[in-house]
């Protein structure tokens, strides 16, 4: 039952990606990551953590995808036009793009050459390990990462500043 | 029994279908409950030439929405203006599967052991409602947008940044009951609330946290866009927001998302602040969801009196009052609350 | 019936979500993708800590997503901050449009 679900999900959060970084509209891109979002979140159900997976909806699908989904409407480009110039060919020309995908691809291949050398380790099963609950990752969280939640939290005052201040318009 | 088919699995089944079709029904009632109420406000009679004294009016509107035409703008982006009523109502069905509405119950000893009332029973349930509640902003943005028209665009974007301002004070204020309760999951925190003061008080939320139901409600009105939060899809203004450009079924699924947004809201409120199924005086056993509806439907009647009393919020008003004192009350709530547990020994 | 996934597919799936986000830097000529492609190569980091935490039992993975999912809200908004200045700027979001630092 799990097996079908992982394979769902993972289906899912692959074609969904794929789409992404092949659509010619913006907006569809944004739509489907968050479908590729979603599906991913189900994985982490899968794999035993129901906080990750409700915080991924909450943060990612829900907050970070609605501020693209802003910018998007904001900025209303549809869709690339081609830049012309000397400089704009020599790293974004046809060819070198063709480069790094392929680049890609090598690195897709590697990585699962490695894997494959790898022993098989299976998962605990639930029966075996239950899913990990609020309480022990707010234990963790709050007793031995404590410094690192209080300077993210100030990571998130300054970066809210900075966007601020980025985006105004300048005052004449 | 094969495959492992047991009882109780059958029960859960039909307890997920019966929520399903419960919801769907629901919607209709509210639309009739909506008018009638709207109208004894107003000093009028509301719908009463349809079936006796107008109760058959939600059927005439359903079949009246699905035999219209279905309209779609030409330069409409298609599979988005499709998608968006989908997604809306989607989000709205999926937060009620988590809520429970009954105490366990053998069904009066139809099974050996007792199953929860709810279509799903998550040890994570408020998280699961705040997720997917932050979902349904989707919706509304992507009708707007894809909808390519002025009217429908700038209630989409209004629509939706209310949405997601309000949604802040929404999960400070189920944070204080997270608090006291010591549990996300919504059967242990009406479990909670079982028992009585003085023999006679029931031990809700409601009474240990007043400033937090009015918080939850206030932004659980605004999160579901009605008055007096509904600017973005006033009449006057707006036309009709972010649903301008849709007819017939799209729009039927936005009606039918809004209200099932609504019983949700009025749902998670019984559960958090008024006891969920338990009551003044116990009912006997396997009734107890009795008392769910008897608050949910309090609560509903309530919401549709607010929409029909008070005058709408203009919108800058309307994200001043979120952001500079909804929020900030939201805040103190939670620290109060904070303190009363820490010290107070809750 | 099939077999249960094992860590290693999981450690694959996230490889392959992470050459996918590559891959989208690499050929995307717009920096709202280039953007969502990057968030692509957070989430499979994201996906490799949840799952090497299930197999060895622990929660510090999951804390560990925790920090990078606010540290990925924090940059997304910064990022898409100085894309609309760029773009207020130029009227363009080709990353090859901005070539006045350029020799």
């Amino acid at each position: 039952m799990d097996a079908i679900f992982f394979w769902l999900l993972a289906a899912g959060t692959v074609l969904a990606s794929v789409g992404v970084i092949f659509q010619r509209n913006p907006m569809h891109s944004v739509v489907l990551l968050i479908a590729s979002f979603c599906a991913l979140s189900g994985l982490y159900v899968l794999l035993g953590a129901p906080f990750v997976a409700a915080i991924q909806i909450i943060i990612y699908a829900g907050a970070i995808m609605v501020l693209f989904l802003f910018v998007v409407m904001l900025l209303n480009v549809p869709t690339e036009d081609p830049v012309h110039g000397y400089h704009a060919r020599l790293l974004g020309g046809a060819g070198p793009r063709r480069f790094g995908a392929v680049l890609s691809l090598l690195f897709a291949v590697q990585l699962f050459l490695v894997l494959r050398t790898l022993q098989m380790t299976p998962l605990p099963t639930d029966a075996q390990q239950p899913p990990s609950t609020v309480y022990d990752i707010g234990l963790r969280l709050f007793r031995d990462y404590a410094f690192a939640f209080e300077a993210t939290s100030v990571l998130i005052l300054v970066a809210m500043v900075g966007a601020i201040v980025l985006a105004r318009r300048e005052p004449r | 029994m094969p495959f492992g088919i047991t009882p109780e699995l059958i029960a859960q089944i039909t307890i997920i279908g019966v929520v399903f079709f419960a919801l769907q029904i629901s919607a209709a009632v509210l639309v009739y409950m909506e008018r009638k109420v709207a109208a004894f406000v107003q000093q009028r009679y509301g719908p009463y030439l349809v079936g006796p004294r107008g109760a058959l009016q939600p059927l005439a509107d359903i079949l009246k929405l699905i035999m219209k035409e279905e309209l779609r703008p030409k330069s409409a982006d298609t599979l988005l203006f499709y998608a968006a009523p989908v997604l809306s109502a989607t989000a709205a069905f999926a937060a009620f599967a988590v809520v429970p509405f009954g105490a366990d119950t053998t069904f009066f000893g139809l099974l050996d052991r007792p199953v929860h009332l709810a279509a799903a029973d998550v040890n994570v349930g408020l998280l699961v409602i705040f997720a997917i509640t932050s979902m349904g902003v989707y919706g509304i943005v992507l009708a707007g947008w894809a909808s390519n028209s002025k009217y429908s665009l700038l209630g989409g974007l209004r629509s939706s940044a209310q949405m997601i301002s309000y949604e802040i004070s929404y999960g400070l204020s189920f944070a204080a009951v997270i608090m006291l309760a010591g549990s996300l999951s919504l059967r242990e925190i009406v479990d909670h609330q079982a028992g009585y003061w003085f023999g006679f008080i029931p031990q809700w939320y409601l009474f240990i946290q007043p400033v937090g139901f009015f918080i939850f409600l206030t932004a659980g009105i605004a999160e579901t866009n009605r008055a007096p939060f509904d600017f973005p899809e006033a009449e006057q203004e707006l036309v009709a927001g972010y649903h301008t450009e849709y007819s017939s079924m799209s729009f039927a699924l936005f009606f039918l998302a809004e209200y099932v947004n609504m019983v949700t809201v009025s749902a998670v409120a019984t559960d958090l602040f008024l006891g969920g199924w338990h009551g003044p005086f116990p009912l006997p056993a396997g009734f107890e969801w009795i008392w769910f509806f008897v608050k949910l439907f309090l609560l509903l009647f309530f919401y549709i009196w607010m929409r029909w009393t008070l005058p709408r919020y203009r919108y800058d008003q309307l994200m001043e009052f979120g952001w500079k004192w909804l929020l900030p009350l939201a805040v103190i709530n939670l620290l109060v609350t904070a303190a009363v547990v820490v010290y107070g020994g809750f | 019936m099939l077999p249960d996934p094992t860590l290693n597919a999981y450690l694959l799936l996230s490889a392959v979500l992470f050459a996918i986000g590559t891959a989208g830097v690499f050929l995307r000529r717009n920096l709202i993708t280039i953007l969502l492609s990057v968030e692509i190569m957070l989430n499979a980091v994201n996906l490799t800590f949840v799952a090497v935490d299930r197999f060895r039992g622990v929660v510090d993975g999951q804390i560990i997503v925790f920090f990078v999912m606010t540290v990925a809200a924090a940059e997304a908004a910064v990022g898409l901050a100085i894309i609309i200045a760029l773009f207020r700027h130029k009227e363009s979001l080709n990353p090859d449009a901005f070539t006045s630092l350029k020799w």
